[in-house]
């Protein structure tokens, strides 16, 4: 499971790669009247893990979304080290142009959307592992279907990663006989297999009994302590605190405090995310 | 009761019912859920155009009479200079309706797959054609099953609107049998048993369909 260089990645090989992975922007994105991101700034260094935190509908999953295509915000930008580096804005332009400009725009859009999927991997919160395919065939649909890896590869590489966390013997298996945690972690394992440089996390134990949050965080904790980027929405701060780098604390569409997981949780300097904090710590208080 | 009747006529009307109905209504059906498929994305396409053309479609094929859709198809368009044998004519409008009421279904199914499933493909790196292919039909599919089995159900019965247009299916063959020995209940109803019969068949092969794509499908 350890990280492969990005070496085949197009870029400048001959600079020092720097350290930054990820910068995005000034995304704001509004559903509707519903102005939900408000200029949303990001960065992300390689091999760092940045906990997202925020009220429910303070727009951590749609920050997240923004990251690989998924949602396409109104303006601002994302950009990867080595590409690609999309402008929401020109975007949005773009589409009030005339009949070729949004033509153009709308094939650049489509290819930008692409570029960014393809430098990250997301695991969601409802797992979203295909039903009718086994766990095996979940794992090597990516690598065998986009990526042309021949089979007996990819299923080698799938049967190494399954086995890392622990299930090996679920292989055969459909996605309906494995408990809430197993599901969860073949999603993480379908992830891995694509071999990202970014790995997503949209609050991926939030909809497990609480008996099975452990095993999911446990290889959460494993994947950082090896060096993979992530970024990670939760409500775990037990986690955020042990395992992220940063910690960002999103309300009303802005990042309102960002630091330390030390210092944002024992010494929030901002009132919104201490009393958030304190929700969250004390909720019967 | 002519009993010797029954027993004569049992077999020219099994037989037109396999050589007839059966084929004409598997032939209309395949080419049908094809046209279906197609309409059904027609109505999910984003082109304002593209979805109108498929609600249109569907709009009139539901809208009129299966009748009048054959008497266009065999005797109408004749005098445009298209002229069809019955058996095409048939086929062209059997397939056309299964295509108009499929495409509802279909439609339906598509759209009862969660949207994760999508954004999961997208995020494996598949395009939407292809994660449409790999990932949101084969569910779609197991969810049409049994509303695709009653269309399939009520066109075995309605090839025998085809007699109109003089195809030799089950149908045409009893009234030919009851005009000549004038046993119109007798020959009729061995007939509607024989419809019967094979429905029922069907709706057996449909829940062994199910079960076998009940295996993966959470419950
Ligand atoms: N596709 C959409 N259409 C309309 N509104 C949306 C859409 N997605 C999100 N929203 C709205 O945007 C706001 C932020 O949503 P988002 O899912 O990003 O919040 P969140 O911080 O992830 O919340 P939660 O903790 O509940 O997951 C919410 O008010 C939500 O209703
Ligand atoms: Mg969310």
């Amino acid at each position: 499971m350890s990280r492969t260089e990005p070496s085949d990645r197009p870029g400048p090989s001959d600079r020092p790669v720097p350290d930054t992975l990820l910068t995005a922007r000034g995304i704001e994105k509004s559903f509707g009247e519903n102005h939900v991101l408000r200029g949303v700034d990001l960065e992300v260094r390689r091999g760092e893990v940045v906990a997202l935190i925020g009220a429910s509908g303070s727009g951590k999953t749609t920050v997240l979304r923004s990251l690989n295509g998924l949602e396409t915000p109104d303006a601002g930008m994302v950009e990867f080290n080595g590409g690609p580096a999309v402008d929401f804005g020109a975007q949005a332009a773009a589409a009030t142009g005339g009949w070729g400009v949004r033509r153009e725009g709308a094939r650049q859009a489509k290819a930008d959307r692409a570029a960014l999927r393809d430098r990250s991997a997301m695991v969601f919160q409802h797992h979203n592992l295909f039903p009718h395919r086994t766990v095996l065939d979940n794992v090597i649909e990516g690598p065998t279907q986009v990526k042309r890896i021949p089979r007996a590869t990819a299923v080698g590489r799938a049967e190494e990663l399954l086995a890392r966390v622990g299930l090996a013997d679920k292989r055969d298996a459909y996605p309906h006989e494995l408990s809430g945690g197993q599901q969860q972690r073949v999603g993480i394992v379908r992830a891995l297999a694509l071999e990202p440089d970014l790995l997503l996390f949209d609050e991926p134990t939030s909809a497990l009994d609480p008996e099975l949050v452990g095993e999911v965080l446990s290889v959460m904790k494993e994947l950082a302590d090896e060096g993979w980027t992530m970024v990670v929405v939760t409500h775990e701060l037990q986690f955020a605190r042990q395992v992220a780098d940063e910690v960002l604390f999103l309300d009303g569409g802005v990042v309102v405090e960002r630091g330390a997981p030390a210092q944002i949780f024992s010494d929030p300097a901002e009132e919104r995310t201490r009393r958030f904090l304190d929700r969250i710590l004390h909720p019967l208080d | 009761m002519d009993w010797q009747l029954v027993a004569d006529s049992f077999w020219p009307l099994l037989r037109g019912g396999l050589v007839g109905t059966i084929p004409l209504a598997l032939a209309s059906f395949a080419i049908g859920l094809v046209l279906a498929l197609v309409v059904a994305l027609l109505r999910l396409s984003p082109n304002r155009m593209l979805s109108w053309i498929g609600r249109a479609y569907v709009s009139l094929i539901r809208g009129t009479p299966l009748l009048v859709q054959l008497f266009i198809i065999f005797y109408g368009l004749p005098q445009l200079g298209v002229r069809f044998d019955p058996w095409p004519a048939a086929i062209i409008a059997f397939s056309m309706n299964v295509g108009g009421y499929a495409a509802e279904v279909i439609r339906a199914a598509i759209l009862s797959v969660p949207k994760g499933q999508w954004e999961a493909g997208w995020t494996v790196g598949m395009s939407p054609v292809r994660t449409l292919r790999r990932i949101v039909l084969p569910q779609a599919a197991r969810v049409s099953v049994p509303p695709l089995s009653n269309t399939f159900i009520s066109l075995v019965k309605d090839t025998s609107l085809a007699t109109v247009i003089l195809v030799t299916e089950m149908f045409r063959k009893a009234q030919e049998i009851a005009a000549f020995s004038n046993e119109f209940m007798v020959v009729y109803t061995e007939a509607a048993l024989i419809y019967w019969m094979f429905c029922t068949v069907l709706a057996t092969g449909q829940n062994a369909i199910e079960k076998r794509l009940d295996r993966y499908v959470a419950h």
